[in-house]
């Protein structure tokens, strides 16, 4: 048991910051919603899904089918993951319009928004089960998987790289963008307080719609790094993955951007860690034993909620 | 075997199975206005019994496009008596079953090609048994089946217990395999399979380095790979089906790990290929059930485009089973055995090439030798090896 996680320690360690970095980057979307507006936005998965099947479908559209190298490879990355995330973000944006922003404006209730969100999941899965069909859809290979070095008993490939360090750039990008601009701003001031701030001028819609718009772009860089890093997609593959990410959210600290990728980062490792110590089918035990112990020393999560709180 | 079909397959087997039941509606009509004539007269009824609409209708048609395409090359022949068919659909639903096993007795058939599944067998094969008419299923491998006592029940395909054991000898004694790792998906099916397949190979001698079970919906299965990474193992067994096996077996091969890949029936379609890639080259995959396509042997071919031509697809999962089992019922008649008993009588000691294999039938209806075969993936292809003796696999 022991032996088995100190020979896979390194392994497992370059396993879970890479699962752990899609979850992170899903997360920031439930977490950028849930700090404005207190919603838990149970069809953010299924705005990931389609993002994986827009990424498949650019990598169609450019007649990619077998692995790139240098500046090709580096056109198509970018191309695959712009899609993806332009696909993702106006689906976030849409539905906010269709499924929360009548809702809102009628002063509905959060637990209706919530059946709403479930409404619009089960809506967006089955349309793509019947357009994509049930089975898994595979995706080319888009860059070979070379090993760059190894550390200990892990390997570091290139594909693995890729995903963490891009979910890391894409992490500061947004810190810097909620904390240095007006409209980062405009999403603090509704986070903490949104009677106030609609009357100190903030357009409330507008602030709404570029949190779902973040989230789905988001959601969008995921899903294109997912499709390199698995090759494969389904209807439902936000499904689970939603879940995990959601986890990690509320793990890191729901509402705070900076805990989601932690959140992230710690349950891929959690994950990984417990799976290599007890077995593979002990890893989802593990990882919600771990957030259950968590909640109940930090309620908050490990970073506290703290979009909401000052830190102007 | 128990696999769920996807959804839109069987919506378009769901409408294709309109269709055909209700030119089998027809037929019945027929036969049940015209019995008195038949059972002196020229023709005789034989019946088919099995899912032709429902959730698992697919499995159904392909045995019962077996079942026609035997009966059609049978009365196309000169000087033989005419048989025709009557279809019972069961929907796959045990109950159903009952009530057609009913309405077969009334009907008079001399004999029955199915039940085509376990759960409908347990229940309409008392009632054969009661009336007397013999019965040959082309895919219930249940292994308690054949526990009953029945006389005229029987199979052309071994059960469930041979699949493990059967694979776990083949890694051991074809492909050499000294140390094993065996991965479930924690389904009834897979466990059950791996679990099987780990108690043989401890009894073959064979180490099992490495034991793990996968959530199948799992984007990821890299604690598994990380676990089998260090063992350096021979051969990875994995029980489970084909979407889970493609992502498995590609996670594998990403991660640096060698030696071949076994999986056993859920994992035989395409769609592993589709989702595993070119990590799947060189997989074996075993099945009680043979396969029609790519055999070499002349009246295999001969079954496989003469299917091909009848129906425009290739034969599939039990298609030849059905063919094979509607032809030994043909072989009595045809040896002029008219009354159900002397059918069985026949149909029990009878020897019998058929295009899926050779077929002789233990006393207790189970189906002679235990054959399992083997199917390897070469070039994105599914290849037939044939059975565990003979298949040798090209890595």
């Amino acid at each position: 048991m022991w032996n088995d996680f100190t020979q896979q320690f390194w392994s497992s360690t370059i396993d879970g910051l890479t699962n752990g970095a899609i979850y992170g980057l899903v997360a920031m979307g439930y977490t950028l919603v849930y700090g404005v507006l207190r919603l838990i936005n149970f069809a953010h998965s299924e705005v990931f899904m389609i993002g994986t099947f827009a990424a498949l479908g650019a990598l169609t559209l450019l007649g990619v089918d077998s692995p790139q190298s240098g500046l090709a490879l580096v056109g198509v990355l970018l191309l695959m993951a712009l899609i993806a995330m332009a696909v993702s973000g106006g689906t976030a944006v849409v539905l906010e319009r269709v499924a929360y922003r009548p809702l809102r404006k009628r002063g509905a209730s959060r637990l209706a928004a919530l059946i709403s969100a479930i409404g619009a999941s089960f809506f967006m899965q089955e349309v793509f089960a019947i357009w994509k069909g049930r089975d898994q859809v595979s995706f080319p290979r888009v860059m070979n998987k070379d090993v760059l070095f190894n550390i200990g008993s892990g390997q570091v490939r290139n594909d693995k790289v890729l995903v963490i360090v891009a979910a890391i750039l894409m992490m500061l990008a947004l810190d810097r963008f909620v904390n240095t601009t007006r409209l980062g701003r405009g999403i603090r001031a509704t986070a903490q307080d949104p009677d106030t701030a609609v009357l100190m001028g903030v357009n409330i819609d507008r602030v709404v719609m570029t949190t779902f718009l973040i989230g789905g772009i988001l959601a969008g860089l995921a899903a294109a790094l997912y499709g390199v890093f698995f090759e494969i997609t389904q209807y439902n593959v936000g499904f689970l993955l939603g879940i995990k990410a959601f986890t990690a959210a509320v793990l890191g600290g729901i509402g705070n951007i900076r805990g989601a990728l932690i959140g992230g980062l710690v349950l891929g490792l959690i994950e990984n860690y417990g799976a290599s110590i007890f077995g593979t089918q002990w890893l989802d035990v593990v990882a919600f034993s771990v957030l259950v112990l968590v909640l109940m020393f930090r309620p908050t999560g490990i970073l506290g909620e703290n979009l909401q709180r000052a830190r102007v | 075997m128990r696999r769920a079909y996807s959804r839109g397959l069987v919506a378009a087997a769901a409408a294709s199975a309109l269709l055909l039941s209700a030119c089998g509606g027809g037929n019945d009509s027929g036969s049940s206005s015209g019995s008195g004539g038949s059972s002196s007269g020229g023709t005789l009824s034989i019946g088919f019994m099995g899912a032709q609409t429902g959730p698992n209708a697919q499995l159904g048609i392909n045995i019962s496009n077996g079942v026609e395409l035997a009966l059609e090359q049978h009365n196309a022949k000169s000087g033989v008596k005419q048989v025709k068919l009557i279809k019972y659909d069961t929907q796959g639903d045990p109950t159903q079953a009952t009530n057609q096993a009913k309405k077969a007795v009334t009907d008079k058939v001399v004999a029955i090609v199915g039940p085509a599944f376990s759960g409908e067998s347990k229940t309409a094969d008392p009632i054969f048994e009661e009336a007397g008419i013999p019965n040959v299923s082309p895919s219930a491998t249940n292994a308690q089946l054949a526990k009953n006592g029945w006389k005229f029940w029987h199979r052309v395909l071994a059960n469930d217990d041979v699949q493990g054991p059967g694979a776990a000898d083949f890694l051991a004694k074809t492909v050499g395999a000294k140390t094993v790792a065996v991965i479930d998906d924690q389904s009834d099916y897979g466990k059950g399979l791996a679990d099987a397949v780990r108690k043989q190979l401890a009894t073959d001698g064979v180490k099992v380095a490495v034991n793990d079970s996968i959530n199948p919906d799992a984007s990821s299965f890299a604690p598994t790979v990380n676990k089998v990474k260090p063992a350096n193992v021979d051969a990875v067994y994995f029980g489970g089906y084909y979407s889970a096996a493609g992502k498995l077996v590609k996670q594998l091969r990403d991660g640096g790990v060698q030696g071949t890949f076994m999986s056993g029936d859920g994992t035989l379609d395409a769609q592993f290929i589709t989702g595993g890639g070119a990590a799947t080259n060189g997989a074996l995959l075993t099945c009680t059930c043979s396969s029609a396509v790519g055999s070499t042997d002349p009246a295999v071919q001969k079954f496989a485009a003469d299917y091909k031509a009848k129906y425009n697809v290739d034969p599939a999962t039990y298609s030849a089973e059905g063919f094979d089992a509607t032809n030994i019922f043909l072989q009595a008649i045809d040896a002029g055995k008219t009354s159900p008993s002397d059918i069985n009588d026949f149909v029990t000691k009878i020897d019998y090439k058929g295009v899926s294999k050779q077929i002789k039938f233990d006393p207790n209806g189970e189906l002679a030798g235990n054959l399992l075969f083997v199917t390897e993936v070469k070039n994105g292809k599914l290849a037939f090896l044939g059975d565990t003796s003979q298949a040798k696999p090209s890595a």
